[in-house]
């Protein structure tokens, strides 16, 4: 027994991570992509690898600041950082620090199937009492939301991709094993084609 | 202390940063880096980013330059420890860092909660892959700083591409942690 943790609930949930991710990323025009640690990047990669992409392999609790950081230097663009529960849980912080600096243009969304997907999907605290919308509303982020089934995620899309923020969703989705879909594994290139992508050809160096 | 003994290193720091063009500014709050905080946050073309811990810091500028904005994480010693894991970020993917670091933990502290981070952060750094710079003296810490700075900017994409300025104990000054302000 772990404490209050449900193991089996998100089993059941109506929303599959794969096609939500697609839908995220949809005719995605300038939005420019952080992709948290594990599930979460695949699932962007599996919607189709792009250089406005930046898909985590590492750096677990960081990928919201990630979003904050290029959100803050890019405030022409819609920034939408994808991550899951657990690397969500990892840095609580980043919505309070978030919060103070109330970037409109920055959407922070949370794939949750309540389990830590990468080391054997062992229930997360979200599996029990921790709400991760609650979370950030009490951290300040002004526009906040829950997600539990198709029609909520068709009135949400709309709001995540274009809602004046700091805006988050957290959204519910079934706990499953779906085959990998890996994008470049090396640092540097994913920098580098990003920046490419972003600032043009004379970034390379960087 | 007195400004003879100190000098101004915070405003050397300040010219250094705007003439590196740095943008975003993260910290967690602290007693060394007070007076740099005031005037950064006076500036209008800085962007002052208060964190809750210290390694938000370091995926905060691998965010901001992926869009092309510079920045520097200013902490204290003890604020290294939280960063370490982050710091693979920084150098998986080479992004440039310039961290200032205030020292706790040397000659004079008070607080000997604050020694064990203090006595081994030149080491632990340098286990990341950061370039380490130490400033004993007033005077050496603008231009260590622009050193790192040219270093981790102008050189972007370098294997080592993470450089802190450590700024001695004794310039931070001893007489401000005494009871009450500890931290």
């Amino acid at each position: 027994m772990t404490g209050t943790l449900i193991q089996t609930r998100s089993e059941g949930y109506p929303l599959r991570r794969r096609e939500v991710a697609a839908r995220l990323v949809a005719d995605r025009g300038g939005l420019l992509v952080v992709g948290g640690l594990g599930a979460p990047s695949w699932d962007l990669t599996a919607a189709g690898d792009d250089a406005r992409n930046f898909p985590l392999w590492g750096a677990m609790g960081g990928a919201a600041m990630i979003g904050l950081g290029l959100a803050l230097a890019q405030p022409g663009h819609r920034v939408l950082v994808v991550t899951g529960d657990g690397e969500m849980l990892m840095g609580l912080g980043a919505f309070a620090s978030i919060a103070v600096q109330a970037p409109t243009n920055l959407a922070v969304v949370v794939l949750d199937n309540e389990r830590y997907g990468e080391t054997g999907m062992q229930a997360t605290h979200t599996a029990g009492p921790t709400n991760l919308s609650a979370v950030a509303a009490g951290a300040g982020i002004p526009v906040v939301g829950d997600v539990y089934d198709a029609a909520q995620l068709e009135a949400a899309l709309p709001r995540i991709r274009a809602e004046p923020g700091p805006v988050f969703f957290n959204i519910k989705v079934r706990a499953e094993d779906l085959p990998l879909a890996l994008p470049p594994k090396d640092g540097v290139e994913l920098k580098t084609r990003f920046r490419e992508a972003l600032l043009g050809p004379g970034s390379r160096s960087g | 202390m007195t400004d003879t003994d100190t000098g101004d290193w915070p405003r050397a720091i300040f010219e250094v940063l705007e003439a590196a063009r740095v943008r975003q500014v993260a910290y967690v709050p602290d007693a060394g880096h007070k007076d740099l905080i005031l005037r950064c946050a006076a500036a209008r073309d800085l962007r002052m980013v208060p964190l809750t811990t210290e390694e938000e810091g370091v995926a905060l500028l691998a965010g901001a330059w992926l869009g092309g904005d510079r920045g520097v994480l200013l902490t204290q010693s003890s604020g290294l420890g939280n960063c370490i894991n982050m710091l693979s970020l920084t150098r998986v993917c080479r992004f440039p860092l310039l961290m200032l670091v205030t020292m706790r933990g040397e000659a004079g502290e008070f607080n000997p909660w604050q020694v064990p981070m203090g006595a081994n952060a030149a080491e632990l750094l340098r286990l990341t892959g950061t370039a380490v710079h130490r400033a004993e003296e007033a005077g050496e810490v603008g231009p260590a700083v622009a050193q790192a700075a040219q270093a981790v900017f102008e050189r972007p994409g370098a294997a080592e591409s993470a450089a802190a300025v450590l700024i001695a104990q004794r310039l931070v000054g001893i007489k401000t942690f005494d009871i009450g302000d500890s931290r």
